[in-house]
This record gives structure tokens, C-alpha cells and sequence, in this order.
């Protein structure tokens, strides 16, 4: 990379002011264009017909009848889909669970579709898809999928990550293990030991837009599709593999997103939609439902997590180990693994040992939700600690203060600790005046600490210096939280030009090279170091200009508070040229003007947040209400302080919703019993009450301007706030995520023996 | 002369070493050696690795210098939300 991306001190005009947002007006306005509200002239309506079975073998699917009903121009199976993943067992995965092969593997696994010219033919054909199944024995719970007699959900499953090599299948497809020291010899030097398991039960990214897409597949070979995602480039990536199309023929266009939090990262239905297309020789329109949403898209995973930690008297502690169980969905992946990555992370830590064992069970395939896996491992550690400090009567925060890892620190994950700011964001809880008021009758206060990885990726970003002196910046990377305005202070700030001369947008695939995932908490953060690289390659096409206008050497033009200057006294009448006076002169000094970057935007920097957290439980009822809440962060350097305030409030939503209510809740016959916003119920505003933020700025070393991700940190520890809360105000330790009333009314009963 | 610690998965692919020694100047050169070192190596360094130098995660930017003495880490690729 050689752009030198290397933090430098410097005063901002731009950054760091709170201007409106350019998507704003379209938003509250409802003209802003979202995954549903594309159509094309002559588009077909998709319909899915979804597995009403936790666990089937599909023996036969006769589409005969379906076919024959009026309207009706295409279907399509998993033989529509061929398999062209040539051994790659993730995008295996991913076209399975777009489409069924040989077994549905969760209530609400795809198994056939149809694209008809209306809703009403498609839902009819659907009805006449008929299905053979033998129905399997299923299991829905982690702990329970471990157990030898368990059924099992795929035979070619043997345990990795243990030696030696199992011999029979298993659920568990992989043992993952970190730490350093002996842990039996720090737990020996303990004076108090505490030992807790804990539960949490899967939750949904609750995005408020469904998953959407318009597919249209062209007689050329090209093929178009319109989505809602937080990454365009991988869907094209992911949708041209699975279909066996070329990356240049597929053109994928973003839309506005309605939340996606780690959901949209992943494809579910575009595939789908394009087969169809492709079959129908039409485009295909296909919006899944809030209850597909629920069944058969982007849950988190449900876990059980053991803690074992020892302490001196004096607060140090002497050793910690978790074992962390997480369901994964039908098919294998990492999430237990990041798990038992983070659980200590905030921590400084002699003996520490963490394992994780992934979990396949009949539910949704797991996606990312926000700092994946990181909240519920926060949960379990935070609440253990908490406990620890009431054991040993040690002020909670102080004890965090005590044993929190610093620059030097080797992770409990394995790697040493450069600059990080667990420890300011605990000071900074430690004299916060949240954490001296006084409490009411019933109510309970809890903190906690969160970490997470954030990364950057590859990013490309165009900037356009318009005829009139104004900018268009291309950016490839989705607008999820705000980064439009954040990017345009970015350009406006190195150009030394307003802010409302900069558009942005989001270019398409076709348009820009390519960009990772906006995921990782790096939107922000990447696309900025793109812009600045390509502001500064446009400022220097700009000098150029400015000394072939006045006829001077190269090196004579300075640029300084967005003019072009000319050097030195014999230069004295040259009046500066601004971007709009060189701008308009580009047609005649060498015609457009534009900075271009490419680059990998490595280097994001680990994040650390604390949360103090106040409850109110209703005895009667073992209803929680959220009295007070404070976020505590590390920003770097907050580009819009607003947004950067409006993630750190988001994320503490969310975990506030996933603390208190919201649970996937299957069955006997393992379905989802509640796959709706009135049965899953996620936090309204008057649900909530002002959540306060505090933004700390230590810059990040390997950013231009310090820029740190925000996205993601600030779900980690509310489950382990809200926890720690609703247990000091109860008098019982709460180790079941959520706590919703009943269960808070069961621990209730069984302090009082009632 | 650069130290580098492997996850555990990688361990039973490089002779059950979890610690190796290896002299390369950047990140590039360090897969290069190790892929040629141990052959098992190559599709997990090709598909899923993430490298923590000095505490700083490169997922992708495999042109980073590796300080003499510096403390490296092999980390699979990490998703985020």
C-alpha cells in the first residue's frame, strides 16, 4: 500500500462538526428507495415454499400441477441450482441453505420457488408444489445436540480441532482452544473462586427491512440485480459463483438500507430470484416476508457457557476459563470460536484457557449479528466478574480498573496489545456521575465491559471534481450507519471546501472496483482512508492545473485551505485559485479532474467499551424497565459526532431488546413459534429510556486522522450490563439471556422458596 | 528472523509445531515460506488467515513489513456484523 496511512496531529475545520445528513430528507420523506421499492417493466413476482419440517429427507418434488397454473412462468428446485462450489464447503453451505438438496435442515429451509406474474399465482402454485418428505428426528438446543444420543443433522461431520481424528460423525464440527499459563496453577493461588454456567437464547438482527431484490437475467448472458445489502461486491461475487455467471456479466446496485447489523452480509434469496430469472427469461421481484425474515434468514446464535474464574482477596486475578458452547445452524462455522476469542479480551491475564465448540442444530444458518459472538461470551465473563467483585467486596469498576489489560498486554486470544482503551473508558466510568446516583426502591445498577476485533478491507473510492467546483465521491462501501456524511466531512475536510459541495453515493459494481463487506465495523473507517488518498491524487491533479494556468513550475504550487497557491515572493500577484476557479478552467488545462484510490485499509485497531446500566424490576410481574443508561466508547476520532453517538445509542438498543425479551422460541415439533415483531418482540422507543453517550478520543495509529470503527463494540456488554442490573436489583444472579419476565419471576420464587 | 505462533488448527499441519522461526521481511514472504515449509499449510493460508503483527490484524494487506524480532500470529479470518 503506498499510501501512507500513518496518524498525524492535526487541527480539523470540517471533521468533528455535526452537519445534517444528505440522505436525510429522502428518508423522512419515503422517497428514498429501498430493497422493495425497485421494479422493472415486466417483473415477475417470487414466492419460496419452505420446509414446515425441522428435519426432513426431500425424496421426491413433483412441480407438475404448480407448473400448470395460470400465470405461472417459472420454477425452480435445488436442480435449478447445480452444484458448482467444487469442494468449497462454505459456499456449499451457502447454496444449501438458499436452496435445499437432499434435506431440509430447519423449519423454513427453502426447498422449492416459483415466479409467476402476480402474487395470487405464485401463492397458488406454491400449494400444488408437492413434497415428499421423511421426516427426520430433529434437535433445536445446544446442549442437547451434544449428547451422544443425539440425532444427527449431517453424517459427514466429524469433529476438527481434536486429536486424535474422530471416528464417528457429530454434531460438534469444531473444538477451537486459546490462553496461555497453567490455569490449574493460578486457580490453586486463588483465594475466592467463582463458577457459573449461563445460558442465551438465539436472537434475530431485527433489521427493519426485509430481505429484497429485484434479479434480471438478460438473453446476452448479463444479468442485473437490484438488493438490499451491506455488500454488493461479495453478492456478486457469491451470486456468480453459485450460478456459474462471470463477474463482469452480473452488475449488482446496492439499495438504501433498512438495518442489516450483520444480516445483510450474506446471500439468501438473490440467488433464488436470479435462477428464476434466468429460467423465466424475465426479471424477478422476490421480498421475503417478516415471518421468512425469521425462519429462514440471519439469527445468532444460541448458547451455553461455562465460567471458572479465581481472584487474590487483593482483586487480582489469578486465572480464568470459559468453555463456549454455540449453535451454528445446520452448518459449521466460527462462531463459537469468536467467542472464545473475546471472552477475556478486555482482561490482563497470567492463566487463561477458552474453547469453543460449534454446534450444529435444526435452526437458521447462523449469520454475523453485530461484533458476532462477542455479546453473549461479554455476558457470561461480565456477570462472573461482577460476582467475583461482590465476593470479594470490591467495588465492581475497580476491579476491572485492577486486572484490565494495557499496551503490553499479551490477549487472551493470543497476540500483544499495542495502544487500547479499556482502561480510559473504565476511568472514565469510575468518575461518571452516572455511576454515584442514588437508586430507587426495586431498581439495580450493573456494568460492564465489551471488546471487539473491527477490520478494514479492500476499498476503492472515486472522487470527481465537478466543472462548477463541486464533488462527487463513488464509494463502495454500503451506507449502514451514517457514512455518507462522515465521508463527505472526510473529502470536504482535505479539500478544504464545504460540506454541502460534496455528494456522495454509493457506486455500483459495474463502476467501481471492487470492496469488501461493509461489516467488521469499517465503513467509515475504510472508505475514509480511501477518500483522503483519493482527495489528495485529485489535489494533486488540481496543482498541476493551477501551474499550467499561471505558467509556473510544479513546484511552485502549494496547496493550502483548498487553493492553490503559487510559492514565493516573485509570485506576489497571483491571486489564489480555488477548487471552483481551477475546476472551471479544466477543460482547456487537460480536461476532467479526479482522484482515484485503491487500497487495503488494514490496521482498524481493537475496540473497547464500558456501559453502566440501571433497572427497575416489578416484583409482581418480573417486568425490567431501563432507567439509565450510559455508553462509554473509544472513537479515535468521531468524523460526525452525531452518528458516532447514534451507533453507540443503536447498539445499546439492540442489546437492551435482546437482554430483556427478545428469544426464538421452537416447539416440540421444532418450529418457530414466534416468527413476528408482535411475538418477538424487540424495544420501541418508549421502551427506552435517553441513552447517554461519552465519546473518548485516543487515536488510532494507523489512521490518517485516528478513525476508529464504532459500529459493533457497543452491543458487547449491554446482556452483561443489563444483567448485572436486574441481579443487584433482584438479590439473585441472573445467568439466562433473556431475562423476560417469567424467568424473572422463577428466580424471584426460588430466592423466596415460593 | 520472525516468531510465529499458529491456532490450533494449524498446528497438526506444520508437524505439530505451534511455534516456528522463520526470515522473511514481509507478510508475503512469511505465507510464501511457511506454504513452502509445510504444504498443508497452503489452502488455510489461501482461504481463511488473518495476520496479527505486533498486535495489529492485517486480513489482507500482505505487502506489511515484518520488524526484525516481531511477534507474529496466524488468526483465521475474522466475520463481523
Amino acid at each position: 500500500m503506498s499510501f501512507d496511512a500513518a496518524y498525524k496531529k492535526q487541527a480539523f475545520k470540517s471533521v468533528g462538526t455535526r452537519p445534517l445528513r444528505p440522505d436525510g430528507v429522502d428518508k423522512v420523506t419515503g422517497r428514498a428507495r429501498y430493497g422493495a421499492d425497485f421494479n422493472m417493466p415486466g417483473q415477475l413476482v417470487a414466492r419460496v415454499l419452505r420446509s414446515p419440517h425441522a428435519h426432513a429427507r426431500i425424496k421426491r418434488i413433483d412441480t407438475a400441477r404448480a407448473e400448470a397454473v395460470r400465470g405461472v412462468k417459472a420454477i425452480i428446485t435445488a436442480a435449478d441450482l447445480p452444484d458448482l462450489t467444487n469442494g468449497d464447503a462454505a459456499l456449499f453451505a451457502i447454496l444449501d441453505n438458499c436452496m435445499a438438496r437432499t434435506k431440509a435442515r430447519y423449519d423454513g429451509h427453502a426447498v422449492a420457488a416459483v415466479a409467476a406474474i402476480d402474487e395470487k399465482a405464485a401463492k397458488e402454485a406454491l400449494g400444488l408444489i408437492e413434497v415428499d418428505y421423511e421426516v427426520l428426528p430433529h434437535v433445536v438446543d445446544v446442549d442437547a445436540a451434544m449428547q451422544p444420543d443425539a440425532p444427527i443433522l449431517d453424517e459427514t461431520v466429524f469433529t476438527t480441532g481434536v486429536e486424535p481424528a474422530p471416528k464417528a460423525p457429530s454434531n460438534v464440527a469444531n473444538r477451537s482452544e486459546f490462553g496461555h499459563g497453567d490455569i490449574e496453577a493460578g486457580f490453586a493461588q486463588a483465594d475466592i473462586i467463582v463458577e457459573r454456567s449461563f445460558k442465551t437464547e438465539q436472537a434475530h438482527q431485527g433489521y427493519i427491512e426485509p430481505h429484497a431484490c429485484v434479479a434480471s437475467c438478460n438473453p446476452d448472458g448479463t444479468a442485473d440485480l437490484w438488493v438490499c445489502t451491506q455488500g454488493h461486491f461479495v453478492y456478486r461475487q457469491n451470486c456468480a459463483d453459485l450460478l456459474g455467471l462471470e463477474v463482469s456479466k452480473l452488475r449488482v446496485t446496492s439499495s438504501e438500507i433498512g438495518g442489516g447489523f450483520g444480516g445483510k452480509t450474506h446471500v439468501w434469496a438473490e440467488p433464488v430470484a436470479l435462477a428464476l430469472s434466468r429460467k423465466a427469461g424475465r426479471p424477478v421481484k422476490l421480498v421475503m416476508s417478516r415471518e421468512e425474515v425469521f425462519r429462514a434468514s440471519g439469527p445468532t446464535s444460541a448458547t451455553s457457557i461455562d465460567v471458572k474464574i479465581g481472584a487474590r482477596k487483593d482483586g487480582k486475578i489469578t486465572a480464568a476459563s470459559a468453555t463456549l458452547r454455540y449453535t451454528n445452524g445446520p452448518y459449521g462455522d466460527m462462531w463459537a470460536e469468536l467467542g472464545a476469542m473475546t471472552s477475556f479480551a478486555c482482561y490482563d491475564l497470567e492463566n487463561v484457557k477458552t474453547v469453543g465448540f460449534e454446534v450444529l442444530v435444526n435452526r437458521p444458518k447462523v449469520s454475523a449479528y453485530r461484533a458476532p459472538s462477542a455479546p453473549m461470551a461479554a455476558f457470561a465473563v461480565e456477570s462472573a466478574i461482577d460476582e467475583l467483585a461482590q465476593e470479594i467486596g470490591m467495588d465492581a469498576v475497580e476491579l476491572r480498573i485492577q486486572n484490565a489489560a494495557s499496551e503490553g498486554t499479551r490477549s487472551s486470544y493470543g497476540p500483544v496489545y499495542g495502544p487500547i482503551g479499556i482502561g480510559p473508558t473504565l476511568e472514565a466510568a469510575k468518575a461518571h456521575p452516572h455511576m454515584s446516583a442514588p437508586l430507587g426502591r426495586n431498581q439495580g445498577r450493573g456494568m460492564a465491559c465489551g471488546f471487539w476485533f473491527n477490520f478494514g478491507g479492500q476499498t476503492c473510492t472515486d472522487l470527481n471534481i465537478n466543472s462548477d467546483g463541486t464533488v462527487t465521491l463513488a464509494v463502495g462501501t454500503v451506507d449502514v450507519g451514517g457514512s455518507r456524511a462522515s465521508l463527505s466531512l472526510i473529502a470536504a475536510e482535505e479539500l478544504g471546501i464545504d460540506y454541502q459541495d460534496i455528494k456522495a453515493v454509493i457506486a455500483d459494481t459495474a463502476t467501481l472496483g471492487y470492496n469488501d463487506m461493509t461489516d467488521g465495523s469499517r465503513g467509515t473507517f475504510s472508505s475514509s482512508m480511501a477518500t483522503i488518498s483519493a482527495a489528495r491524487n485529485a489535489i494533486e491533479v488540481m496543482r498541476k492545473r493551477a501551474a499550467l494556468t499561471w505558467d509556473i513550475p510544479l513546484e511552485d504550487v502549494q496547496w493550502k485551505d483548498g487553493h492553490a497557491h503559487a510559492a514565493g515572493t516573485k509570485y506576489g500577484n497571483l491571486a489564489p485559485l480555488s477548487v471552483k476557479d481551477i475546476a472551471a478552467k479544466s477543460g482547456n488545462t487537460g480536461g476532467p479532474i479526479a482522484g482515484h484510490s485503491e487500497l487495503v485499509a488494514d490496521g482498524a485497531g481493537v475496540s473497547f467499551a464500558t456501559h453502566i446500566c440501571d433497572v427497575e424490576v416489578d416484583p409482581e410481574t418480573g417486568s425490567t424497565r431501563v432507567v439509565r443508561y450510559t455508553v462509554i466508547q473509544d472513537a479515535g476520532k468521531a468524523v460526525h459526532p452525531s452518528y458516532v453517538e447514534g451507533q453507540y445509542q443503536g447498539g445499546a438498543a439492540q442489546g437492551i431488546g435482546w437482554a430483556l425479551n427478545e428469544e426464538y422460541v421452537y416447539g416440540d415439533d421444532g418450529r418457530l413459534q414466534n416468527p413476528g415483531f408482535l411475538d418477538y418482540r424487540i424495544p420501541v422507543c418508549s421502551d427506552l429510556p435517553m441513552i447517554d453517550t461519552q465519546i473518548l478520543e485516543i487515536p488510532n495509529p494507523n489512521h490518517p486522522y485516528g478513525v476508529r470503527g464504532v459500529g459493533e463494540t457497543s452491543i458487547v456488554p449491554p446482556l452483561a450490563a443489563i444483567a448485572n442490573a436486574v441481579s443487584n436489583a433482584v438479590g439473585v444472579r441472573m445467568a439466562h439471556i433473556p431475562m423476560s419476565p417469567p424467568r424473572i419471576l422463577s428466580a424471584l420464587n426460588r430466592k423466596t422458596g415460593s | 528472523m520472525v516468531h510465529v505462533t499458529l491456532w490450533a488448527g494449524l498446528v497438526p499441519l506444520a508437524d505439530n509445531q505451534k511455534t516456528l522461526a522463520v526470515e522473511a521481511s514481509t507478510i508475503r514472504e512469511l505465507l510464501r515460506k511457511l506454504e513452502e515449509l509445510y504444504p498443508g499449510l497452503r489452502d488455510p493460508i489461501r482461504n481463511q488467515v488473518a495476520v496479527v503483527v505486533n498486535g495489529v490484524i492485517y486480513r489482507d494487506d500482505w505487502s506489511a513489513e515484518l520488524p526484525e524480532g516481531a511477534e507474529v500470529f496466524l488468526m483465521r479470518r475474522l466475520a463481523g456484523g
